[in-house]
């Protein structure tokens, strides 16, 4: 729909006033530099030797005579970042932020769980309790947990129909359907329809409570969506007479919009599939490149729609393993252990690829096989966290329990 | 325009054939009530159909599941085969789809590109209205319930590569059929149809080294072993190791399509029409050792992969991860350890047998109790097919319902991970759902289905939800405006829950 029809809709649906969770005093709000974190995962397992790739390793063209990339400075090569790694070139939109200082990684990065299973390892780096698969939680509700109050719907936000199973638990959390449809009203926005649901919707059980957060969020989010940005140039190229593309930069243009008017959002998460790469994963070009590209213009999107809000903004980029190193028979990887994570953010130490690279000879692989695992993934994400949303000392230990993240973490992010 | 299915359409099959080589399935008293019926119909149906809760009951709800545990002996709804009749893509075979695919994909001038484009439109119309038709029509629902669930759980996905033309053969050939019968037979129709091979990549699983991979950049490809295991059979926690899925890869090589001309007498050639073949040149010949077996070599290749799959079929570990599962959609979500136990006992002891492992279910107490009535929130496919029931009603155009299921997060044949759609209240309850559950109900309640009018009967739609409703309900539906109760009573707590 374009816009103007959902201006049109919004402001029959809500003839509501909005009393304090107005957005008006929201944006006024949004100059208190309030902290926010934005996680993307990557569903399938990501091939993080293909997107920071160590094109200074021998071994890493001796492993992968069709799908390594070439160094930097040839054809279709790799992104300069540091001399020993270099960025896919199909992620040339993110090169910016690497060069000033706001994009970093982690590689060989992961989880201290073996398991080769996709389901079982995002149940662990969402749950937050790797080999433990009963916690039904996921570590970002116990983030939200430890976030000053109020507690609002809109507080989290999951794109798409379903709950991930890292906002799941006792804090509310809204989620929103992915792709234009987000915007379009519904029966149940128009005020008759919603009252008669809200009787039978009024008590504290799971639906009663599930139907207040979505009606409360609602609220928000199309008064967020419709309105105006603050920057000129912004809002004409957003007017456009055009809504929103599909896919993922539609989608992080949309989150960032939302976040930048409305800072009671706090975490946002959103997953994207497609990476489980088995076959012609391909290199410069190819499947691989045909999934990083659109990844890389959304997290730019991302960024420029979050505007002066990006100072604040920590996005977080993970997946539930690496790939094998060397390339199997069908000019793909199978299922391996350590990853790269990727930290993009105001706060974010960037211009370096943190952790400690175990390299790629024989006798250094995980099980003969995968790239080792030198950085717990709960120490990265529990350390950058901690420091960037400021909060206590032992707060990582609640998102992560069991886990021991001392204060050797690596310091990603500046408090 | 949408047309209310007539009630005469042979919604209950009294009579039937096999009586005498079933023993007859024994209840306890709880089921044998108007609710027992009803709870019935809740779970071994896509839901009741107005009237179809007394039926159920006069006629004995044991004997209705006794008629369900044998499909073949329930005469099929002629609404049914009406509407199936009229999607001729349905019984073409996969060769003969993969062929037309790969003929009008070569053809690179606009109007074979549109042709291509409509065919591809029209058979995924036709694979998605079938599937839809049949869990909204057909007489033998508990077999359709099933054949969802089995989908599921081998699932496989329309948008890689060419499995968009094999889908619906996928689901009539290699999984309908199956589904009542021994699960070694499911197995071995799942992992020889081109639609699994092609999905997890199986096809292209090569012994290093072999005939066929000497000069190729060509080898080993896990993907397949990996999911059979974890997904398909032993589970997650079944006691195999990452050596195991890699003999097993081994095992597997050649298993695949065909996918070059072969040779035949008189000068005779096969062109390639990716149907399921072995190729010996890929096979690795040598030993391997497997969950604690030792498979030796074959000079033929394949009877090692009939041998797998039949050590997989009969391990302990996949009667208790599949009995789980099955307990988990058809019980609760986290089914009582005790009747996953005896489940899995049966499974052992008949063999694998589909048919008695869900009568040990079903009879069990545990089927029985009131706190596993009206306790499985449902699936979206789940939540728009029991509304359509509820109120007598299918679609003349199906787009709609698509769109809805879409929007709900459970696309027919669209989930892209082999782990298939969550079957569980955790993954479906949650703001945006209710959001779209109850603006969907809404639509239907007030007439709109996309474009069509439609008409939902208010007193229709309440008798499917049993005696007593919750006291919220009839308290929101005392206070509703009169053109709203119908929506309500769709988007009540009573009808989210089967």
């Amino acid at each position: 729909m374009n816009r103007r029809r959902f201006l049109l809709a919004a402001s029959a649906a809500f003839a509501l006033p909005f009393g304090r969770s107005g957005w008006l005093l929201r944006a006024a709000e949004s100059e208190s530099g309030q902290r926010r974190l934005v996680v993307i995962f990557l569903r399938g397992a990501v091939d993080g030797l293909s997107v920071v790739a160590p094109y200074g390793d021998d071994d890493y063209y001796a492993a992968r005579r069709s799908i390594a990339l070439r160094p930097p400075g040839r054809e279709d090569g790799l992104l300069a970042l540091d001399g020993h790694f270099g960025l896919h070139p199909a992620l040339q939109p993110l090169m910016g932020y690497w060069q000033n200082g706001s994009l970093g990684f982690v590689q060989a990065c992961g989880s201290p769980d073996p398991t080769r299973s996709h389901f079982d390892a995002q149940l662990y780096m969402e749950n937050g309790t790797p080999g433990r698969g009963a916690t039904s939680e996921g570590w970002l509700n116990r983030l939200l947990a430890t976030l000053p109050g109020p507690h609002e719907p809109t507080q989290a936000l999951s794109f798409g129909p379903q709950m991930p199973r890292i906002l799941a638990g006792p804090q509310p959390v809204a989620n929103i359907a992915l792709g234009p449809a987000a915007e379009k009203p519904l029966a149940i926005d128009r005020p008759g329809v919603n009252e008669a649901f809200a009787q039978l919707y009024g008590g504290d059980d799971k639906m009663s409570q599930a139907f207040k957060q979505s009606s409360q969020a609602r609220q928000q989010m199309q008064a967020d969506m419709a309105a105006p940005v603050m920057d000129e140039k912004e809002q004409m190229a957003a007017n456009n007479g055009a809504p929103l593309p599909d896919g993922f930069p539609g989608d992080a243009a949309r989150l960032g919009h939302m976040m930048r008017q409305d800072p009671s959002i706090r975490v946002a998460f959103m997953a994207l599939g497609g990476w489980d790469t088995h076959v012609s994963q391909g290199n410069a070009q190819g499947q691989l490149a045909g999934r990083l590209k659109p990844l890389g213009e959304g997290l730019s999107k991302l960024v420029t729609s979050l505007g002066p809000a990006f100072r604040d903004t920590l996005i977080i980029v993970m997946s539930e393993f690496g790939r094998t190193v060397h390339e199997n028979g069908n000019g793909g990887t199978d299922h391996g252990h350590g990853n790269v994570m990727w930290l993009l953010g105001g706060t974010v130490m960037g211009g370096k690829v943190h952790g400690t690279w175990p390299g790629l000879a024989a006798d250094r692989l995980y099980q003969q096989r995968d790239l080792a695992v030198t950085s717990d993934f709960r120490g990265v994400i529990g350390s950058a966290v901690t420091r960037h949303l400021r909060l206590p000392e032992g707060a990582a230990a609640a998102l992560f329990p069991g886990a021991s993240i001392g204060g050797g973490a690596p310091v990603l992010v500046r408090a | 325009m949408l047309k209310n299915l007539t009630l005469a359409a042979g919604v209950i099959f009294f009579g039937f054939a096999h009586a005498e080589t079933a023993p007859p399935v024994m209840l306890p008293p709880a089921a044998m009530t108007m609710e027992g019926a009803r709870h019935a119909l809740e779970r071994l149906s896509f839901g009741p159909r107005p009237g179809e809760i007394e039926q159920v009951h006069e006629m004995g709800v044991n004997r209705w599941i006794a008629q369900q545990l044998d499909p073949n002996a329930i005469p099929e709804s002629p609404a049914l085969q009406t509407a199936l009749a009229a999607l001729p893509n349905l019984t073409r075979s996969d060769a003969e789809l993969y062929r037309q695919e790969a003929r009008l994909r070569q053809d690179k001038s606009d109007e074979g590109k549109s042709e291509h484009q409509a065919f591809n439109k029209a058979l995924a119309d036709d694979m998605a209205t079938a599937h839809l038709d049949r869990a909204l029509m057909s007489n033998r629902q508990l077999q359709e319930v099933l054949t969802n669930f089995w989908f599921n759980h081998f699932n496989v996905f329309l948008g890689k590569g060419f499995d968009h033309v094999w889908v619906g053969n996928y689901e009539n050939e290699a999984i309908r059929p199956y589904v009542l019968g021994r699960f070694r037979y499911l197995l071995e129709a799942t992992a020889r149809h081109p639609a699994m091979l092609f999905y997890l990549d199986n096809w292209q699983n090569t012994a290093p080294g072999s005939r066929a991979a000497r000069g190729r950049e060509e080898g080993l490809n896990e993907n397949y072993a990996r999911e059979l295991m974890e997904l398909h059979t032993l589970g997650v926690d079944g006691g195999y190791s990452q050596q195991d899925v890699t003999e097993l890869a081994r095992i597997l090589t050649g298993w695949g399509l065909r996918t070059r001309p072969e040779r035949g007498p008189y000068g005779f050639v096969r062109q390639p029409d990716f149907t399921f073949a072995f190729d010996p040149n890929r096979h690795d010949y040598g030993d391997k050792r497997f969950l604690g077996y030792t498979i030796k070599g074959d000079s033929k290749g394949w009877p090692e992969i009939e041998q797998a799959l039949s050590i997989l079929a009969a391990h302990p570990a996949t009667a208790k991860h599949l009995s789980f599962q099955l307990a988990q959609y058809f019980v609760a979500d986290n089914p009582p350890p005790a009747l996953v136990e005896r489940m899995a006992k049966t499974w052992m002891q008949s063999q694998g047998d589909l048919a008695a492992v869900m009568r040990t279910m079903i009879e069990s107490p545990e089927f029985w109790r009131p706190e596993n009535e009206g306790n499985k929130y449902k699936t979206p496919f789940e939540y728009v097919v029991s509304a359509l029931r509820a109120g007598n009603v299918a679609p003349t155009d199906p787009h709609p319902l698509f769109g809805e299921l879409r929007q709900l997060g459970q696309p027919i044949y669209g989930i892209e991970t082999p782990d298939g759609y969550k079957q569980v209240e955790s993954a479906w309850l949650n703001p945006d759902a209710m959001a779209r559950r109850l603006s969907f109900a809404t639509a239907l309640g007030t007439g709109h289905l996309g474009k069509d009018s439609v008409f939902f009967d208010e007193a229709s739609v309440r008798s499917t939800l049993g005696e007593k409703l919750l006291p919220q309900t009839d308290k929101a539906l005392a206070a509703a405006d009169p053109r709203l109760r119908t929506a309500l009573l769709l988007g009540s707590p009573d009808f989210m829950y089967r």
